[in-house]
């Protein structure tokens, strides 16, 4: 459903242009849990953004149900790193994640809607309060139940589990399992965490260093429902674990290799 | 405990720095005591003590005789908050400056929005503007009287001018200071334009507006004053200048006075507008998780 084709993009023009992502092809099927896994500085939230049509893509094309992006497609949702900076802080927790669909829905239904998508993430108690009230992983929590308000046909995270702590990390984690199990919400994640991707993800698409291709993507075959003991306790977690840190890091070590040698 | 420190406090203004001299045996607990003392109660006995000191002086004649005892003022106050003339300056003073203001932001807010919300309007204003701001409003004076004479229409056209500018920058770093997440958020959730100018730029730059409210309600009644001082146009700095002119020196720092408590009375307003109303931010936030 969403395919991704040669998508590239260079910041600047002339001597100063900075290529950095050069070449991208990867497809995203319905129903799926993508992350897309690379090292820090790869371009990874340059390629959210030209995918959710906040930017242009120098060359290549994102695609939709077969329809180029061209502006920002309605059926995607998006839930970035920053949850204090996404949420506004003038609005109460339902207010933030009623304001998408307002305009789309009647009152009665937008009331529904929000009611729901709180109760999905477990923060029925909190429609009252603001964001700026609750802890960094609730926060979190609002800025998804947002998302799943909106009833988006692809959820895209830019590293939304980046800003929290370990622990809260792992439950919002499992959070995201849950949820897909229960709405089968496709869903398009950004990482640098190759444990996070290997844990959550049916596919990861292994990302270079800047400019960045896709250096290979790998089927993960662990069994559901995950679990962040057992699951990572499995030898098979440990391989494909390993597999996509060696990807990266011979990457990283050649093209630092690269600029030592020139 | 908080009655114990007041008494203490209070004990300590009526017999001053004597009460320290006479304790020597229990050094530690003055000290002690002091530290309980609130702030605020401090700051009050200082206002008091300056008060003090300006009144010795000037009874014994160290001041000269243009700088009369505060009781004297005191007194002059009484005698002008019971006269309906000067109500009638206030009223005079208070008319223009709230007209002015008024119109800066009627016309401020709008302009700053316009011109803040697009890169390229911004750009090619920006020398414009850069040029007419720093002109100080007084030395406009000249023009305005000879546009609108010497009556209130003439203060309030200063007042306007000089706080156009400030509403005006507040309100374009305002919108150009939206944080691009947010923008970034609703963009992505496909907001209208108009939506996303509604739901997001405005509640961001409301900060700033109020910031620029503050400062240019504070600028615009020096500015009134300063006109009425010169050009003679009624409201407190003309009723300032008669009594000078009278020599009532008293007279003529009540009506400073009252000058003073109107400023700090319309920026203690404001700000407790502010707090109302941008309860959310984070500067007035009550039950912020840290």
């Amino acid at each position: 459903m969403l395919e991704v084709q040669h998508l590239s993009k260079t910041y600047g023009s002339g001597e100063a242009a900075v290529r950095v992502v050069d070449d991208l092809t990867f497809t995203v099927k319905e129903g799926e849990f993508v992350c897309i896994v690379g090292p820090s500085g790869c371009g990874k939230t340059t390629l959210l953004k030209m995918i959710s049509g906040l930017m242009p893509a120098t060359s290549g094309e994102a695609s939709f149900d077969g329809e180029l992006i061209a502006g920002v497609p309605e059926t995607l949702a998006l839930v970035f790193q920053e949850y204090t900076r996404s949420l506004l802080p003038w609005l109460t927790v339902s207010e933030n994640i009623a304001l998408p669909i307002k305009k789309k829905h009647k009152r009665e239904d937008c009331e529904r809607l929000t009611r729901e998508a709180l109760h999905a993430v477990g923060l029925d108690s909190f429609s009252d309060h603001y964001p700026w009230q609750l802890s960094g992983g609730m926060q979190q929590r609002v800025a998804i139940a947002r998302a799943l308000a909106y009833h988006p046909k692809v959820l895209l995270m830019d590293e939304p589990f980046a800003s929290v702590d370990a622990q809260t990390r792992s439950d919002l984690e499992d959070l995201m399992l849950g949820l897909r199990a229960q709405f089968g919400i496709t869903v398009v994640l950004v990482t640098h965490d190759i444990d996070e991707s290997v844990y959550l993800a049916d596919r990861v698409v292994v990302l270079g260093p800047s400019p960045t291709r896709v250096v290979e993507i790998v089927d993960i075959n662990l069994p559901q429902p995950r679990d962040q003991i057992t699951t990572k306790e499995l030898h098979e977690f440990a391989n494909l674990r390993g597999h996509v840190m060696r990807l990266i890091k011979q990457r990283v070590d050649s093209r630092n290799g690269a600029a030592t040698l020139s | 405990m908080g009655g114990l420190t007041v008494r203490a406090m209070l004990l300590r203004m009526i017999n001053g720095a004597s009460l320290q001299v006479r304790e020597p045996a229990t050094s530690v607990a003055p000290v002690n005591a002091i530290r309980r003392v609130p702030t605020w109660a401090l700051q009050w006995s200082a206002a008091a003590g300056t008060l003090a000191i300006v009144e010795v002086l000037s009874r014994s004649g160290v001041l000269t005789e243009h700088i009369p005892p505060p009781t004297a003022v005191i007194g002059a106050l009484a005698d002008a908050v019971s006269n309906l003339a000067v109500w009638s300056r206030i009223a005079d003073t208070m008319m223009s400056w709230a007209g002015g203001l008024l119109i800066a932001i009627t016309v401020g807010v709008p302009t700053g929005m316009l011109i803040g919300s697009s890169q390229r309007v911004y750009g090619s204003l920006r020398l414009v503007i850069e040029f007419l701001r720093p002109i100080p409003p007084i030395a406009v004076l000249p023009l305005a009287v000879l546009l609108y004479g010497s009556g209130i229409q003439m203060k309030i056209y200063l007042v306007a001018f000089s706080a156009f500018w400030i509403v005006l920058f507040q309100t374009l770093y305002g919108v150009r200071d939206v944080d691009p997440v947010a923008r970034d958020t609703v963009r992505a959730y496909g907001l209208k334009r108009s939506d996303q100018f509604r739901r997001v730029v405005l509640p961001s730059a409301a900060f700033y507006i109020a910031t620029g409210l503050r400062l240019a309600a504070a600028v615009g009644l020096i500015v009134t004053i300063a006109t009425e001082l010169i050009v003679g146009s009624s409201g407190i700095g003309y009723a300032i200048n008669q009594e000078r002119f009278a020599g009532n020196a008293a007279a003529m720092y009540a009506l400073v006075v009252i000058a003073g408590l109107i400023g700090v009375a319309v920026g203690a307003g404001l700000r407790v507008l502010e707090r109302r109303v941008l309860h959310w931010h984070s500067a007035h936030r009550k039950g912020e998780n840290s």
